[in-house]
């Protein structure tokens, strides 16, 4: 019996935007409920790598592609597979918290609303389970119906966490999730997506070192569009493999 | 030279060149502002009436209404009487040299009657006649007495009028069915049905408002009876019916509380009553309520309208040749000329549709015109298409607003562009949305010029929305401020006496344009509030 599928694969994969290729060939799996950090310098590509796996690429200017961008072992691309259940399938969390001008509860219920989920106690369950997946339930829950723009910004980092967990995803990307955060609030969310990696595959692009030594399982260092290196995080920053990888994580560039 | 250029360079003078160009525009708008308040404020304060006796003996009576050199003799001045009494002479006004004057009084028993024709008329009350006595001014209460009678009379004329309104209502199925008689005629078709139709018709109208008719005669005959004798100033005696007053006012003898009460009550009857004596007196109610009913349909036509067009160019359409002239064709739009609007309002609108609409649904009473003439309907349209530009800058830059990571958002959620543009766009772009209705409201309630072509009349027997189904009536021609402004400030007969009303018509339409603004600001402040703390 083979193994089963990695939660993220892709295979040969060239993305680029007009004549500009960004990422030159990428072969990356990704294992099911784990972190894995995409760490490298600004402009290497990885949160275009990362865009690709919900096709948020595609609305962009000139976007071209070839290889496979597999999620569970589907090519994301597969026409029976809908842009948007595909998106239910894969949560998204951005770079500086983007709350929606609503409520805490419609944040919340925004996914769910859209597909069609319409009964109170379901979506009563719903905000619970998500708000205390983003470890968010106790210092909301009082105020629910309060608009969301009013928590600060790590509540708010931590409600888009929320609003990706309300539609069961089973992968969560987060693209720099706490370069707008400041310590206390960084560590709450790293506290919050250690808990989320039992259940979901974490997938997180950042810029901080230490931050990806911390809570990533794996590491994988991209540089100017390329895989240098892929592997366990404890393993690749006491013993990279790569020359570019070591000049990278000692801090020589980047 | 390089003093000057050092001059120039630390900036001083054009800081002081910025400060001067906003205190022009304030000075400006307080200047308009203060004009406008105080005149129209003093327009309704009673003033004194004053009794002027000249040289060559002769006297008048009236109210001094302003004063200026005397062109003849340089260096004393003349003073202009407004005299009223039309009914008697037509000048209302009368330039009397301070060098004629002999004696000036106050006269206490002065009179200054209100009427519903004639304008005012200035005299010495000396007896009240009623039907069953007489009310001398020297032995008996004239003024308790006038203000019973004239406070019964005016009931009179209200059920009078109610009554004359009851009665021409019932002749209306008759007139409907005659315009059909006319129609029929015209496009050459038997009308004996009809004529049948309209014998029944006026048969059961002569059987209801024959009675009427008689309690009619009756109510007139009673309101005949009340007759106020004054003196004039020349001496005659005059007869004033007690049916033709509205206020009977012994100016001189008022008290301050008394000419304060008086100056509210005209205020009252200036916004909430109907004009009289071709808009030169009595209220301007109609034209407020015109205005605002056609500034409210305006809007809720050119809100959504310029939404929709602002959501395509701005969300759906890619940035071509196409989309750039559709923006450079709203952009001159806002230039031209509301004249040109109001001359397409009527050849589109009004001929072109309205035409349609009376061929298709009203045909049975063509050539008489339903929607083929102008029409509160018409004129909204017009307006909505004249502020229309306003309101998509104002939303496309509202769109423009919106972060692209809270769209990204939505879209990484699986919501689809439609999903995303109502639930997250739409909501962000509000305060810019309701920015663009409150320019159009502003431009829409200032304009005048289009609406003369499309359906504003001098004066509107009824308003467009009342009691009776279908309760909004579109069709109806309508007043409004702007326009009565323009036809009592120059186009009445009498230009000088109506002054005051236009500087008040002004105070009204300044304030209207303001409480509409400030209604729109006030929810966009609300909708602000909760997007205030936004961290992108």
């Amino acid at each position: 019996m083979s193994a089963p599928a990695p939660a993220l694969e892709t295979r040969g994969l060239v993305v680029g935007f007009g004549g500009t290729e960004v990422l030159k060939g990428i072969e990356i799996a990704v294992p099911r409920r784990q972190i894995t950090a995409l760490v490298g310098p600004s402009g290497c590509g990885k949160s275009t790598l990362l865009r690709c796996f919900n096709r948020m690429n595609d609305h962009l200017a000139g976007f071209f592609h070839r290889g496979e961008v597999l999620v569970g072992g589907r090519d994301v691309y597969d026409p029976g597979w809908p842009l948007e259940s595909l998106r239910f399938a894969v949560g998204m969390v951005f770079q500086k918290p983007n709350p929606f001008p609503l409520s805490i509860r419609d944040n919340v219920l925004f996914g769910p609303t859209i597909a069609g989920v319409e009964r109170r106690a379901a979506l009563d369950e719903i905000l619970e389970r998500s708000l205390r997946g983003a470890q968010l339930w106790d210092e909301v829950k009082d105020r629910v119906g309060a608009s969301a723009l009013e928590l600060s910004g790590g509540q708010q980092q931590r409600l888009c966490i929320a609003r990706a967990l309300a539609s069961s995803p089973e992968i969560l990307l987060l693209d720099e999730p706490a370069s707008a955060l400041d310590p206390i609030a960084t560590a709450k969310l790293e506290e919050t997506l250690v808990e989320l990696a039992g259940e979901v595959t974490v997938l997180l692009v950042t810029h901080n070192m230490q931050q990806a030594g911390r809570i990533a399982h794996r590491t994988a260092f991209l540089y100017l569009g390329e895989l240098i290196e892929e592997g366990e995080t404890t393993a690749m920053f006491s013993r990279p493999s790569e020359k570019l990888t070591e000049d990278y994580l000692t801090g020589r560039f980047g | 030279m390089s003093a000057l250029r050092g001059w120039l360079a630390e900036g001083t003078s054009q800081r002081w060149l910025t400060v001067a160009a906003v205190l022009l525009s304030l000075g400006m708008i307080a200047g308009l502002v203060t004009l406008v308040v105080q005149v129209s404020a003093s327009a309704f304060w009673p003033g004194e009436v004053v009794e002027l006796t000249l040289a060559d003996g002769n006297r008048l009576l009236g109210e001094e209404a302003g004063r200026q050199d005397d062109p003849l003799s340089p260096g004393r001045e003349r003073v202009r009487m407004k005299v009223g009494n039309r009914d008697l002479d037509p000048a209302d006004f009368r330039w009397v040299r301070d060098s004629q004057v002999t004696a000036r009084r106050l006269p206490s028993d002065a009179w200054l009657l209100e009427r519903r024709e004639y304008g005012p008329f200035y005299g010495y009350a000396r007896r009240l006649v009623l039907a069953d006595r007489t009310v001398e001014a020297t032995t008996g209460d004239l003024r308790g007495e006038l203000g019973r009678a004239l406070a019964e009379s005016i009931r009179l004329v209200e059920d009078e009028r109610a009554l004359f309104t009851r009665v021409a209502s019932l002749h209306e199925p008759v007139v409907e069915i005659d315009t059909l008689i006319a129609a029929a005629r015209g496009r050459g078709e038997p009308t004996a049905g009809l004529e049948a139709r309209r014998e029944v018709a006026a048969a059961r109208e002569r059987a209801t408002s024959t009675p009427l008719l008689a309690e009619l005669s009756a109510l007139r005959g009673r309101l005949e009876q009340g007759v106020l004798e004054l003196e004039v100033a020349d001496g005659t005696l005059q007869t004033v019916p007690l049916a033709k007053i509205v206020r009977a006012i012994p100016v001189n003898r008022l008290s301050t509380g008394g000419k304060l009460a008086l100056y509210l009550s005209r205020w009252a009857e200036f916004v909430g009553g109907e004009p009289r004596e071709s808009n030169t007196e009595g209220g301007i109610f109609p034209a407020l309520f015109g205005t605002a009913l056609m500034v409210m349909l305006m809007t809720i036509v050119v809100v959504p309208l310029g939404v929709i067009t602002a959501v395509y160019l701005n969300e759906y359409a890619r940035d071509n040749l196409f989309t750039k002239a559709v923006r450079l064709a709203l952009a001159n739009l806002a230039g031209v000329p509301s004249i040109v609007f109001g001359a397409f309002g009527l050849a589109f609108f009004v001929w072109t549709l309205g035409g349609a609409i009376d061929r298709l649904l009203f045909s049975d009473v063509l050539p008489t015109p339903t929607f083929g003439t102008g029409g509160i309907l018409w004129a909204s349209l017009t307006l909505a298409l004249l502020t229309v530009p306003v309101v998509v800058v104002a939303t496309e830059e509202g769109l423009q607003s919106v972060p692209q990571a809270v769209r990204d958002g939505a879209r990484a959620l699986g919501a689809t562009r439609w999903q995303t543009l109502r639930r997250v766009v739409l909501p962000y772009a509000m305060p810019g949305i309701l920015t663009g209705a409150i320019l159009a409201v502003a431009r829409g309630a200032g304009e005048v010029a289009p609406l003369m072509l499309t359906g504003v009349v001098k004066l509107a027997p009824d308003l467009a929305v009342n009691l009776e189904p279908p309760f909004l009536h579109l069709e109806r021609k309508f007043m409004h401020l702007g326009f009565h402004i323009y036809d009592v400030g120059f186009q009445s007969p009498n230009v000088e006496a109506a002054k005051p009303m236009v500087y008040a018509t002004v105070l009204v339409l300044l304030a209207l344009v303001v409480v509409l603004n400030l209604a729109a600001i006030a929810l966009r402040n609300r909708l602000r509030r909760k997007l205030r703390s936004s961290a992108v």
